[in-house]
């Protein structure tokens, strides 16, 4: 095989394993969207803070330590401990949990009935607030994240493709972690809906809140319910992206990808977040490696937008969203 | 007490439909404007100019500019910033290529080439609404970005890929440059924001403008009550391009005198914009003014505040800024969508009764 | 039979019917595989009031629909004034001069009535942006002209006192008056009205009855209204549709329709005798 076409695979493949993080992002949008009508432009920050509040615990950070050592003059930084990874992530998911709770109660009870575009202009807010909250609490530098997650070249398939063609891809270990993370997460969180009592009530709520609420289903437990999955969600993507790239702001711009992947897939498919998520970190991997020297370069920064853009033109509902009927 | 509209009666449906019905409200525009014209330029300096009053002012143009977008047309867009650098690119390459023509023609001008890039980016709201249309600004928004980041053309191959803004005049006074002085920064600017003002009052309150609030308040109705959608949305478009292009010109001419794009007009502004616009209040020319405003103080003050009397550290005041803003968009938007204007009416509402509320 | 006439007729109440004002031939309408109008054919006179009516789910609201250019149907003419209608936009058909109220109101929520009933004359407004930019001599002159003209409407209805209140605040009789007042303001040539008497008690039901009837006494406006309450269709209209699965199942004069079988069988099922 010539050179040029091995590369180009292997920046494709690459592209997969990007997708399936993207993917992982959208996820959370599409629990949402499904479950409240919410546009939830906060899920990236929520992975964000998500993997700062990893971190902190893991290093045994004291929250607010800069702010009150601005306010008391004191000079506090860590308790000093090492906590274990699995740990931390328990505490940090259940930071995500009591952060659902406190959303539901003081955001989301009160904008029921608005418009669309007044919950997706308050998520902006809400994304705002949380990334500051996060700064405040744990610090704005860049931290490192490891959950003991292997990293690196993974040797095999570096083996099997020189054999097989004279040249090795490079495939990172962590990728392919994250897309069998990814795809245990799909699965179990389809099982979930399909078959236990509150996956039931969250498909209903889905459906129609009035109905849903007819018939007995709390809205608001359903609520919490899907930030706190969203927020879990949130916290899988920002380990599996922190781990890569470290925890920093540019974090919460990865939801911003989320958001084509979703134009693309459909804001109301699980199955279409995932397509959308490998069509989109495929092709602006592929576009780069094609177009990209031609044109200057970093094309990432907005070729899933443009792409996105453009199919909904063609096609508004997405991949996989229903046919849109208008109706007087 | 003073403020009343009982005994001031309207005899003509012109007089009616002015824009302050009533007396007081008037006095007070004129009060208003001999202050901003005669009495601000001579005490004006740079600290203030460059802090609070300019920034307010162009600030002010973007608003309005998206508030018709947004607030009056209901087409939420998340490319200001773009639409700022475009803007700002035209005005520097004109500057650049016809240095005689006068710099308030070469703004307009910049505000017309904005004008037609936010047309060709307003095409695909025919097709898709709400936050779809609201993500595909983003289109917009980075690949402009990217487009005048990477193509050296735009920035006349200048070494550090910034643009600078070389010195011009308005009847000799330097408006741009090293060389301006406040008082002809502020009233550069300021003379502009009042002729679009104006203007944006006028196109909202006739015929364009009911058309953009039918599209906004239900689009499938106002199209069966003959509103053509193309035509209308791409008006909203093009208006609101012109504006924030317009803006974006001054704010690399006049504010900034030179400026790296992605820093100068990446994403954060396009939010800044649109929270101005939520906190003063959609569909509101006085809103537009008030959110600006807002935006731009409550930095200063909490920096002045915060690290100037309690000595924190300024990234701890960053924090607590983006803290404070988000929270108070969440508020805003529970409490009173419709923002500080509607504040405003209904204390004026309340007063207009006042003392005797029955 | 008079009615039959292509010239126009006199009705018994001295009210003057002119020529065929609207005709559809032979429409049907598809919605993937659901057929909502098969192969109806009517005509709407100059003048009269023409009821549509039909049991739910009968494509009265569909058949509406397809008169205001709300959806094309797949066969079919739509005859306009003498022209065939080609494929035209929802507003374009506005401009014609077709306007219509809708079953679940429609109204500009954040605009004030005055704004909201000045929008209907959106389609007769000609200034251009450039003179309404600087509100000089057309702009305002034709502002003055059609505020003059919503006024008239507003006094015709008896909505003086609520002009200045935003839309959202009224209650429901209320607002469907000032959607009337909207299709009024653009001076239609064909007025649709789509269940004009929705969801309303006796008293507002006789008020908008009445105004209905004053709209076409006083400005001669031809009207076509879906209803559900058969006593106001009877008590209204010159001529009357009654629709059934999609299909035109009797046409004629209130009397005529009534005493049709097949009508009596939608209604009231099939009687086995």
């Amino acid at each position: 095989m010539p050179d040029q076409l091995l590369y180009a695979i292997e920046a494709g493949l690459n592209g997969l394993m990007a997708g399936v993080l993207y993917a992982l992002v959208a996820l959370g949008f599409v629990l949402i969207f499904k479950a409240s009508g919410i546009f939830n432009y906060a899920q990236g920050v929520l992975a964000l803070f998500a993997a700062l509040t990893l971190v902190g615990f893991q290093n045994g950070q004291i929250p607010f330590a800069h702010l009150i050592n601005a306010i008391f003059g004191t000079d506090l930084h860590t308790f000093g401990w090492q906590l274990p990874a699995i740990v931390a992530i328990v505490l940090a998911a259940g930071v995500m949990v009591i952060l659902s709770i406190i959303i539901e109660r003081y955001v989301l009870k009160h904008l029921v009935n608005q418009a669309p575009i007044i919950l997706f202009m308050a998520t902006i807010g809400l994304a705002y607030f949380l990334e500051g909250l996060g700064d405040i609490m744990w610090g704005a530098d860049i931290k490192k994240l490891d959950v003991g997650l292997p990293q690196g070249i993974n040797e095999t398939i570096d083996t099997v493709t020189y054999n097989a063609f004279g040249y090795g891809f490079f495939i990172d270990n962590l990728d392919i972690v994250a897309s069998v993370v990814a795809a245990l997460l799909v699965i179990s969180l389809t099982i979930f809906s399909q078959y236990s009592k509150q996956g039931r009530a969250l498909r209903a709520v889905a459906d129609d809140h009035q109905a849903a609420l007819s018939v007995g289903i709390s809205l608001r437990f359903i609520w919490v319910l899907v930030w706190s999955i969203a927020g879990f969600v949130a916290l899988v993507a920002g380990i599996m992206w922190g781990s890569k790239s470290g925890v920093q702001f540019s974090l919460s711009l990865i939801a911003l990808k989320a958001l084509p992947v979703l134009m693309l897939g459909g804001f109301t498919s699980i199955p279409g977040a995932i397509v959308g998520g490998l069509i989109i970190g495929m092709g602006e991997k592929l576009f780069e490696f094609f177009v990209g020297p031609m044109i200057g370069g970093a094309t990432e920064n907005w070729f899933a937008y443009v792409l996105a853009l453009l199919f909904l033109v063609f096609r508004p509902q997405g991949l996989f969203g229903e046919k849109i009927i208008e109706r007087v | 007490m003073f403020y009343r509209e009982a005994g001031d009666f309207k005899t003509s449906y012109a007089d009616d439909s002015q824009t302050f019905p009533i007396r007081f409200d008037r006095l007070r525009y004129y009060a208003v404007m001999a202050v901003a014209f005669g009495v601000i330029p001579f005490f004006i300096n740079d600290y203030w100019a460059n802090a609070v009053f300019v920034p307010f002012l162009i600030y002010a143009i973007a608003a309005l500019g998206l508030n018709i977008l947004t607030g009056y047309c209901g087409q939420v867009s998340l490319g200001t910033g773009g639409f700022m650098a475009v803007g700002a690119y035209a005005v520097y390459k004109l500057m650049t290529a016809f240095p005689d023509v006068s710099i308030l023609i070469h703004v307009l001008l910049a505000g017309g080439i904005t004008a037609m890039v936010g047309v060709l980016f307003g095409l695909p709201s025919l097709r898709i609404k709400g936050f779809y249309l609201a993500v595909a600004t983003l289109a917009a928004q980075f690949f402009l970005v990217w487009l005048f980041n990477k193509v050296p053309w735009f920035y006349n191959y200048s070494a550090s890929g910034q643009i600078s803004a070389p010195e011009r005049t308005i009847l000799g006074q330097a408006v741009t440059g090293a060389n301006t002085t406040a008082p002809a920064k502020y009233l550069f600017c300021l003379i502009i924001l009042v002729a679009l003002a104006w203007l944006a009052r006028n196109l909202t309150r006739g015929t364009v403008g009911r058309k953009w609030m039918a599209i906004r308040d239900m689009d499938i109705a106002a199209e069966i009550i003959g509103v053509n959608p193309l035509t209308t949305k791409l008006s909203a478009f093009a208006i609101s391009s012109f504006y924030i292009g317009v803006a974006g010109a001054l704010f690399f001419a006049v504010y900034l005198g030179a400026a790296e794009v992605g820093e100068a007009f990446g994403i954060q502004k396009s939010f800044l914009i649109l929270f101005m616009i939520i906190i003063g209040g959609l569909g509101s020319i006085f809103g537009s003014f008030a959110g600006a405003a807002f935006m731009v103080l409550m930095p200063v003050l909490l920096k002045n505040l915060l690290v100037g009397q309690l000595g924190w550290a300024t990234d701890l005041a960053a924090h607590l800024e983006l803290m404070i803003v988000g929270a108070l968009i969440v508020i805003f938007l529970i409490a009173e969508p419709h923002g500080m204007a509607q504040l405003w009416r209904l204390a004026k509402e309340k007063l207009r009764l006042w003392p005797f509320p029955h | 039979m008079n009615q039959m006439n292509p010239e126009g007729y006199v009705t018994a109440d001295g009210r003057k019917i002119g020529p065929v004002l609207m005709e559809m031939k032979n429409i049907s309408l598809r919605f993937g595989g659901v057929k909502a109008i098969t192969d109806i054919s009517f005509d709407i006179r100059e003048g009269e009031i023409r009821a549509i009516i039909g049991p739910n789910g009968a494509g009265k609201s569909s058949m509406l629909n397809v008169i205001s250019g709300f959806y094309v149907p797949q066969d079919g003419e739509v005859w306009f004034r003498g022209y065939k209608r080609g494929p035209m936009k929802p507003y374009q058909v506005a401009r014609l001069g077709i306007a219509r109220t809708f079953q679940n109101i429609a109204l500009f929520d954040g605009m004030s009535v005055l704004d909201n009933i000045m929008t209907g004359r959106l389609t007769l407004m000609k200034s251009g942006l450039f003179s309404q930019a600087m509100w000089w001599g057309k702009a305002e002159k034709e502002e003055t002209e059609h505020r003059e003209k919503v006024e008239k409407i507003i006094d015709f209805l008896e909505i003086q006192p609520i002009r200045k209140t935003p839309v959202g605040r009224l209650p429901y009789g209320l607002k469907k008056r000032v959607e009337l007042a909207r299709a009024l303001a653009a001076e239609p040539k064909l007025l649709l009205l789509d269940e004009p008497m929705a969801g309303m008690n006796v008293e507002e039901k006789e008020d908008m009855c009445r105004f209905i009837l004053d709209v076409n006494d006083e400005f001669g406006t031809t009207i076509a209204l879906i209803e559900h309450d058969m006593g106001v269709v009877m008590d209204l209209s010159d001529r009357v549709v009654v629709m059934d699965y999609g299909k035109k199942i009797g046409d004629g004069t209130p009397d005529e329709v009534r005493s049709n079988p097949d009508v009596i069988n939608a209604y009231l099922g099939v009687s086995h005798d």
